[in-house]
């Protein structure tokens, strides 16, 4: 076992959690992520090997929120499965041995950084923040958006009140800031 | 602007990178005789209609698709939207 | 004059405000102080600042624009042209801000503007006495000639005299928000039509966003006495309000003025959180600039009533009609207690009946029609008109030119002016709709609409309150069709239905000075001179007199100057034309277009994984795009960046150092074709690159001219890893897509960015293979046999973290580059750090990176130019001929490929201390130095600590042949001239041996 000690996104040991009114906003650096492409002609396979991953195959604006690995839709015939990073760091390794050649699989666990809004006023602080129809993204929704600039994923969870944004790691700093700015300004 | 994604629905044009016309899907055969011409006219040549106008949207803050964008340059109507990738193969069956 | 004899506490006005009235919407029973000209004054909450002024007496407001002209309110509402006044103080001043929309709270402070020493006393006003010389286009024949004194002398003084209010010159303290919302149906105007429409849509389960600029939903049923089923209309207006607000889909947005109908059903909203208080509550922005999508929108912003133009109609005290009317049954303030009204159709007279029922007395009714209606309770003039007024600071005299042709005088305080009322049609023209003419009107109504808008009440044209419900009505059951919620009329209330017709009458004639735009100071003469001038098309008439140019857009003058130059040219309203309506409907603070972006978030910063362990050893960064790069680490006792650099360079060319170079592009390409693919998107070849090795890679655009450079590294058959440049990683990987989905769709190909996923680290130098030994782990042989030159491995470190690495230079040393997962990044390297000391480990920044670089002559940016061929960087040969490449074709052709074509080279000074510039240009040793005997320019120099002076790389004209040749390098812009010698770009290990160790 190798005994370098991680950071977070925002640079610090532990995660970072913010409270504004009812409002919270945690970091959560403990989940894993990898991205599965199909391979070209293969696309059949690489959906069927994801169903028995992660329960379903996930089409455009959908989440599959499953355990222990859950999966979005990012692109055509392109997913992100995410699992959590104490139990699977190695997810990009398993998904490789579970989808051989159907798909190709990358490790994209620190290319983001995730982190999961929560309130009652949660739609009110994310219309400050992109361009989607918030109100009408049910639980199991997955929206790729634009959030100050930085391509981002906004997933909506189960409770509702609980959305989920991923969004580029080397950015966590920008992306928390402007994410509590929004915060403060409906709380 | 909005541009009606064929999979995600409409979406606001801040989020997309132009190009130019999708013409640009027609690349010639580098092999040709004429291929130093029709690689001239396809790096350079470009029509610029009053009128619907097809040209190829890169969906950046998307999902990284690129889109042909039938879009009135006049009215900024816009009539269709695909995948760029189902037009090229189209257009590689028909030729 | 108070004649109600119910008392209620909070009707009772307040007997300090001379001129506040009974009744109303504000509440009496709560006073709230404010000042304006440093003089405090009374009001209460309801109020406007203009309403509370009014109320206590107060006319004059501000000065006009070009000649001073004393000023008060025309109106009372955001159409407003005169009561412009500074609000707040402080950091927090805003200039420009209209009287008549200004919410009062307690505390409030606003002074007059363009006024000095005082309002009352303003030393401007002599251009007042000069406006015989200041006429329309004055502007433009004055200052014309000489050219050179428009910059130095003509301009600051025009400006210093000129313009309205003065910033603070501070930065502003509060916060702007962006949002988005989304909607089926968006009304705008929460007047008799819009307030139906939504309560007709949002009962049919529609989502409804009714946005109005007011802070009372209601418009005009807030100043009427109308009366709806069998109440009072503003009753019914709160009732429907309350309503509206119980439904979980309907989104009241009071405070919120849409300021453009823009492509495919999205609208621009202002909300003014805040500007109703003091300062924002804390972390609350003032305003919202909001982006409304809408699926379907209803149009229901009424309609603005016209002025008179007579002589000396912009004296203090001399409004709408219908302004006075809304003083007096919204507010409770009357501008003077004896008024008149002038009017050419019915509706002046409401305005007499309700300021008569409001115990204001009325002076007469001056109407210009023979058969106007006669009143009990005041005399009406029929057939009159204003030939003009008195009153230095504000109204106290009118004429009355009477039918038989006699003058009379009447004594008043106020006149109000009904001229008919032109819809507000603006919002339907933002996407180039021309508003249509109706004749029984006389005023322009919608034409072409945006797709997906309606039009409903008086801003189409339907001018009572029953034609506002019913077309409310009808837009928004006619919208949920649309909307796939098809619902039923509800029966509708009952609400009078007055016919209207208008009958046009737009000046008194032969006025000497008549105000159209009273902002900007053009009267009904300058219109005439522009018509003698020839600038007679409606956009020349604009420009030419600035009629309509001012903050108010000509809400209230535009039509009037139609109407004169239709006169002039003896054509028609409508065969004048109108003239476009462009957003923002009324005007924003650039703060609200700015929003959140702005200081540090001014773009999104992006950071390295290495970044603070970087910031602890107090390196200095450089942004470089988004990213956040150490550009060098200063040591104690350093004091010049340069030493700190050649410090950096010398311990990375003697033992090892170590740069964080994440922020390179990195792109994972995956697929059975990913070979092939590559090979399509380099112009070399990499089709037989074996696995585990790394290769150059020059990437052209497809007109030849070279795009970008980075590395493939090999990790399986069907797996490469590309770099790119930190710059151009976007536009790579934007292009990679294009070549995949666009020209390939037939490949094998999946891409995916891991530029942040990894952080990846160069350790460079002769010592970098022992210092790697000590964090790899042990069953990885690094020697040279096993680990060559351009090898790459997935390895593992300290202890099975999985890695990567890849045996590239940059620097021209033995050197690696190394990748862990990013969360390990600031570990990885502080164990680099660690373990390396004895080697002598150094951190080098971007600065000690490029003095490298240049040293060993690899082209960067700055030589990747957008304007340089694989030919000019000395890299033609790699453009493969035996295969297809994106550029391959173009890069072969004439004109690029001249024997005299630029080559890249390098340079040294002659003289060892002589500087070498960037930018500086090669010119023959003797002869003329001009852009005609240019031969080439310097791309990128830097002091070479290595050799002990400064080298360059420049473009020179048949370069690689002139190697030995001397010449003259210069650049005028810094007065440079040094004699250079072109020699190889590789000042360093040319033989590249040491890479190769």
């Amino acid at each position: 076992m190798h005994d370098l000690r991680p950071i977070t996104a925002l640079g610090a040991d532990a995660r970072r959690e913010d409270a504004v009114g009812a409002l919270t906003l945690t970091e959560r650096p403990d989940i894993a992520l990898a991205s599965v492409a199909a391979r070209l002609g293969r696309e059949g396979e690489a959906r069927d090997r994801l169903r028995a991953v992660i329960g379903a195959v996930p089409g455009p604006g959908e989440v599959q929120l499953h355990d222990p690995e859950a999966g979005f839709w990012i692109g055509p015939d392109q997913w992100m499965v995410g699992a959590p990073f104490d139990t699977h760091e190695d997810l990009a390794a398993r998904l490789k041995a579970r989808f051989g050649d159907t798909a190709s699989i990358t490790e994209q666990t620190d290319a983001w950084t995730c982190f999961d809004l929560r309130g009652a006023e949660v739609e009110d602080a994310l219309e400050l923040l992109c361009n989607l129809d918030v109100r009408r993204m049910e639980t199991g929704s997955a929206r790729p958006t634009v959030i100050h600039h930085l391509r981002c994923f906004v997933t909506r969870r189960d409770p509702p009140d609980w959305f989920r944004v991923v969004g580029p790691r080397a950015s966590a700093d920008t992306l928390h800031h402007a994410i509590l700015d929004a915060m403060r300004s409906v709380a | 602007m909005l541009i009606d994604h064929p999979l995600l629905g409409p979406r606001d044009a801040s989020e997309f990178v132009y190009l130019g016309d999708a013409s640009l899907i027609d690349r010639p055969d580098w092999q040709a005789d004429d291929a130093a011409r029709a690689f001239h006219d396809y790096a350079y040549l470009r029509d610029n209609p009053a009128g619907p106008h097809r040209e190829l949207w890169f969906h950046e803050g998307g999902d990284r698709s690129w889109l042909v964008v039938t879009r009135d340059t006049t009215t900024h109507e816009i009539t269709d939207v695909r995948l760029a990738r189902d037009v090229a193969l189209e257009r590689r069956r028909s030729s | 004059m108070n004649t109600h004899s119910r008392i209620d506490p909070a009707s009772v006005p307040d007997p300090k405000q001379s001129n506040r009235l009974a009744g109303g919407r504000v509440d009496h029973s709560t006073v709230l102080t404010f000042s304006f000209d440093g003089k405090r004054y009374r009001g209460h909450p309801g109020d406007t600042l203009a309403s509370a002024l009014l109320a206590n007496g107060v006319r004059l407001m501000g000065r006009s624009f070009k000649y001073h002209r004393p000023r008060g309110p025309l109106t009372a509402g955001s159409e407003e042209p005169n009561a412009l006044v500074e609000l707040r103080t402080g950091a927090r001043r805003e200039p420009n801000t209209r009287a008549t929309t200004i919410e009062l709270y307690d505390g409030l402070t606003a002074r007059s503007q363009n006024a000095w020493p005082s309002l009352k006393l303003d030393a401007m006003a002599v251009n007042d006495r000069l406006s015989p010389f200041l006429t329309a286009g004055f502007y433009y024949k004055t200052f014309m000639w000489p050219a050179a004194f428009w910059e130095k002398l003509y301009e600051p003084v025009i400006r210093r005299a000129a313009g309205l209010g003065s910033l603070s010159g501070r930065p502003d303290p509060d916060d702007y928000d962006k949002g988005f919302r989304h909607c089926d149906l968006l009304v705008i105007g929460a007047g008799p039509a819009g307030l139906l429409a939504a309560l007709t849509a949002g009962r049919a389960g529609a989502d409804v966003i009714l946005a109005d600029e007011d802070f009372t939903p209601g418009g005009r049923l807030l100043s009427e006495r109308f009366v709806i089923d069998d109440g009072a209309a503003d009753g019914w207006a709160a009732r429907t309000v309350a309503e509206l607000a119980s439904l979980p889909n309907v989104r009241l947005m009071p405070r919120s003025t849409v300021i453009g109908a823009f492509d495919h059903g999205v609208y621009g909203v202002v909300e003014r959180v805040s500007d109703h208080l003091p300062e924002p509550l804390p972390g609350k922005p003032r305003q919202i600039l909001w982006r409304v999508t809408a699926k379907r929108a209803i149009l229901a912003a009424g309609a603005t009533e016209r002025p008179i133009a007579f002589d000396d109609n912009d004296r203090p005290g001399i409004m709408m009609a219908s302004a006075l009317r809304t003083y007096a049954n919204r507010y409770a303030a009357t501008p003077a207690g004896r008024v008149a009204v002038f009017t050419c159709n019915d509706d002046g007279h409401r305005t007499a009946a309700d300021l008569h029922a409001k115990g204001v007395r009325i002076a007469a009714v001056i109407d210009t029609r023979d058969d106007a209606p006669r009143s009990p309770d005041y005399e009406v003039l029929r057939g009159a008109q204003v030939a003009g007024t008195r009153g230095r600071l504000g109204l106290t005299f009118v004429t009355v030119r009477q039918a038989d042709g006699t003058e009379r005088v009447l004594e008043v305080g106020a006149l109000g002016m009904a001229g008919g009322w032109n819809p507000n049609v603006h919002l339907t023209c933002h996407q180039r709709g021309r508003p249509v003419w109706n004749d029984r009107l006389a005023a322009f109504v919608p034409g072409a609409l945006p797709p997906g808008m309606a039009v409903a009440g008086a801003a189409n044209g339907a001018l009572s309150t029953h034609g506002a419900l019913s077309q409310g009505a009808e837009t928004a059951i006619a919208a949920c069709a649309d909307l796939g919620r098809p619902t039923n009329a509800a029966p509708l209330p009952k609400a009078e239905d007055a016919p209207v017709t208008q009958t046009p009458f737009w000046h008194v004639t032969g006025c000497k000075r008549a105000w159209l735009d009273q902002q900007n100071d053009v009267t009904v003469k300058d219109v005439t001179l522009a018509h003698q001038e020839g600038f007679r098309a409606v956009e020349h008439l604009k420009r030419y007199t600035t009629l309509g140019m001012a903050t108010d857009q000509g809400k209230t003058s535009n039509m009037a100057g139609l109407a004169i130059m239709a006169e002039l040219t003896a054509k028609t309203i409508p065969g004048v034309g109108t003239t476009m309506f462009r957003p923002p409907y009324t005007p924003v603070p650039i703060a609200t277009f700015a929003g959140r972006i702005k200081g540090r978030a001014f773009h999104p910063t992006r950071l390295t994984p290495s970044h603070h362990w970087a910031k602890e050893r107090g390196a200095v960064f450089v942004e470089v795009g988004d990213w956040m790069r150490a550009q060098y680490f200063p040591r104690e006792g350093e004091t010049h960046w340069r030493q700190s650099v050649d410090r950096e360079v010398t311990a990375t060319r003697n033992g090892v150092g170590v740069c964080d170079c994440t922020t390179l592009g990195k792109i994972d390409v995956q697929g059975t074709d990913a070979a092939s693919f590559l090979n399509l998107v380099y112009a070399n070849g990499f089709a037989k690159l074996a696995v585990g090795r790394v290769r150059y890679g020059l990437m052209l655009r497809e007109d030849g001219i070279a795009m970008d450079d980075g590395t493939a590294a090999r990790m399986a058959d069907d797996h490469f890893v590309v770099t790119t440049t930190t710059a151009n990683a976007g536009r790579v990987f934007r292009h990679m897509e294009f070549v995949r989905q666009c020209l390939v769709p037939e490949m094998d190909v999946q891409l995916i960015s891991t530029t942040e996923a990894w952080a990846q680290y160069a350790v460079a130098g002769p010592n970098s293979r022992d210092l790697l030994r000590r964090v790899v782990d042990p069953d990885i042989d690094l020697s040279n046999d096993a680990f060559p030159f351009m090898a790459c491995a997935e390895v593992t470190v300290c202890g099975s973290l999985r890695a990567r690495l890849f045996r590239i230079s940059f620097s021209g040393e033995l050197a690696y580059e190394l990748a862990v997962p990013a969360r390990y990044g600031d570990a990885m390297m502080r164990r680099l750090m660690d373990v390396g000391a004895d080697l002598g480990v150094t951190p080098y920044g971007t600065e000690a990176l490029g003095v490298m670089r240049i040293e060993k002559g690899h082209a960067a940016g700055n030589e990747l130019n957008g304007t340089t061929t694989a030919a000019n960087l000395g890299l033609g040969r790699m453009v493969s001929k035996k295969k297809d490449a994106i550029g391959s074709v173009l890069s072969e052709r004439g004109g690029m490929n001249e024997p005299d074509d630029l080559r890249l080279i390098g340079l040294c000074p002659v003289d060892a201390d002589a500087r070498i510039t960037a930018g500086g240009h090669l010119m023959a040793r003797d002869g003329p130095v001009d852009a005609k005997h240019d031969q080439g320019y310097v791309t990128s120099a830097a002091l070479s600590p290595t050799l002990g002076h400064m080298v360059g790389l420049a473009f020179l004209k048949r370069g690689a042949d002139r190697m030995g040749e001397r010449m003259r390098l210069v650049s005028p812009l810094t007065d440079l001239t040094v004699e250079v010698e072109v020699c190889s770009p590789h000042f360093v290990d040319p033989e590249g041996g040491r890479q190769r160790a």
